[in-house]
């Protein structure tokens, strides 16, 4: 069964087509990214997921529950961690959690909350009002808020967005063992190499619509390559290295390599020719070299 | 387990954690009215046949702030909540249309009579008035608050800003409770404008509920109630619907 199952689901705010047409499937205990730029879609689409937003076309269903037709189900089965930051400013960080575990109909959930709050660094906080606590703590206890039902699905939009390291690598490493605890993981971001590190399959959106759709690491392979950059001290870059080589703003070339050996090659030929390098570094591939691919070749 | 009395419980902490400025206030502002209005027109009105005017004053203003923090408690919480962007913490968990319409509804009620309550227990001891038919109060008080709550739900709904309430709220409430007959009976009226006063539901609340303290009123209570709680059943069909529907909250 699949974890989150999305099928050919539309949605239009008046003349802007939000999703034209999506359909996806996160397996189970995966750890999935949806990229995108501005506007593709992927908050909608996780609206729609949670039921925030009525897709106009399509099913979308959470651990095979229809999100409308069998809505109690589904949102229980998702936890949903919101862009925005948003509070209620009447409520303490532990009245928070209480009342979101309620609305969940769980009524003695102290333990789990506990856990919740000492996992999020949240515990000297619990007793403070929401108000008066950082837009960073703030993000934890709705990040606490999502995961008060103990949800099998857990979405993530833009989760790290303006937040300072510590917390986001708290927030990784708590993450990631949920994920190895088997819940599945859904994470929207625009920082690239959080993507490529943590999940193990991408989807892209563009414009309402999925344009990729893979493994991370096929992705890279398809898209992206492993590259040799050299900037020289003196003489010349030798004629076959040249013919494959761009020369970068830095002043730097690069030089698409396919494996170590082929590094090793670059590197005689240019000893043999006489050139001197200044500086060297092998690049591995990038999943941000594979994003703007993937966006150019669906320039409208 | 529902969620359901979870959200009721947080819509009354919520009144209850701010209550100087949800209760005491409106209890005030009420004891305040009392004391300018009974003691300027003590003279001149004489409502209803042997009653002094002070304590048929008394029910009318408990039951118009009744009716208007009933409204006030709903649509407040929900239009904070949207627009401060708080309302997907009620929307994400498995909560119904209709779980959702009764929390903000009793929590309203709740409100509706915390403060009537107040009103009565900082009046009763300095003027004791009867309460004939305690039954037909405590009826109307219920019908009241109930019909004020979801309208305040609608209101919540409908309203995208600040502004669109306050109009909700100064235009329509405020002047269908102030000519519901809080300070008059409706029998002083021009013939044309007592009609008028028929069609305004706040106005069966408020007169019924008065039958409930001097067993005397414009309109039969039955008739008031039947009136009051069509209106009432009317208006949670209204706000029922926008909730399935999910109007102005999934969009």
């Amino acid at each position: 069964m699949a974890a989150v199952a999305v099928r050919d689901v539309h949605k239009r705010f008046g003349a802007v087509r939000a999703l034209a047409g999506v359909s996806l499937e996160v397996h189970e205990g995966e750890f999935f990214a949806l990229l995108g730029p501005n506007g593709a879609g992927k908050t909608t689409l996780i609206s729609a997921l949670g039921g925030l937003v009525r897709a106009d076309g399509g099913s979308l269903a959470v651990m095979g529950h229809d999100v409308t037709r069998d809505f109690r189900a589904a949102r229980r089965a998702v936890g949903i961690v919101p862009q925005e930051i948003v509070f209620d400013p009447f409520f303490t960080v532990r009245e928070t959690l209480e009342i979101q575990s309620g609305y969940f109909g769980l009524r003695r959930n102290g333990a789990w909350i506990d856990q919740l709050l000492e996992r999020l660094g949240l515990g000297p906080k619990a007793h403070a009002n929401m108000r008066s606590l950082s837009g960073g703590m703030k993000r934890r206890v709705m990040v606490a808020q999502a995961l008060v039902h103990r949800p099998p699905v857990i979405v993530l939009d833009e989760p790290t967005a303006g937040v300072d390291v510590e917390l986001r690598q708290a927030l990784w490493a708590f993450v990631r063992s949920l994920n190895a605890a088997g819940h599945t993981i859904v994470l929207t971001t625009h920082y690239l190499e959080e993507a490529e590190q943590l999940c193990s399959r991408i989807a892209m959106m563009k414009e309402g619509r999925v344009v990729a759709l893979d493994t991370t690491a096929r992705l890279l392979a398809a898209f992206s390559e492993r590259v040799l950059r050299v900037k020289l001290e003196r003489g010349e870059l030798p004629a076959a290295l040249a013919a494959k080589a761009t020369h970068e703003p830095s002043g730097a070339w690069r030089i698409p390599v396919d494996d170590m050996a082929q590094v090793e090659r670059a590197l005689a030929a240019m000893r043999e020719a006489g050139t001197a390098v200044a500086s060297l570094e092998v690049g591995e591939p990038e999943l941000e070299e594979v994003f703007v691919k993937i966006m150019r070749q669906h320039a409208a | 387990m529902s969620g359901f009395p979870t959200l009721l419980y947080k819509e009354v902490l919520r009144f209850w954690k701010v209550s100087f400025q949800t209760v005491a206030a409106p209890v005030l502002t009420t004891l305040l009215y009392l004391l300018v209005f009974a003691h300027a027109l003590a003279e001149h009105v004489q409502a209803f046949p042997g009653v002094p005017y002070l304590h048929f004053l008394i029910p009318g203003l408990a039951m118009m702030a009744m009716l208007q923090n009933a409204f006030a408690n709903s649509s407040s919480s929900i239009i904070q909540s949207k627009i401060t962007g708080n309302m997907v913490f009620i929307l994400l968990p498995p909560l119904s249309a209709f779980e959702i319409f009764a929390a903000y509804l009793l929590a309203a009620m709740v409100r509706g009579l915390t403060v009537g309550l107040g009103v009565f227990a900082a009046t009763l001891w300095m003027v004791p008035i009867p309460m004939t038919h305690p039954l037909w109060a405590l009826a109307f008080a219920f019908v009241g608050c109930g019909m004020l709550g979801t309208l305040g739900i609608i209101a919540g709904i409908w309203s995208e800003k600040f502004d669109q309430l306050a109009a909700f709220q100064n235009f329509l409430v405020m002047p269908l409770t102030f000519l519901a007959g809080v300070f008059y009976s409706v029998h002083s009226l021009p013939g044309a404008w007592q009609q008028v006063s028929r069609l305004n539901p706040f106005f069966y609340a408020i007169d019924g509920f008065r039958y409930g303290f001097f067993g005397q009123s414009d309109v039969a209570p039955g008739a008031s109630l039947a009136f009051a709680a069509s209106a009432f059943a009317a208006l949670s069909c209204l706000a029922l619907a926008l909730l399935r529907r999910g109007y102005k909250l999934r969009h």
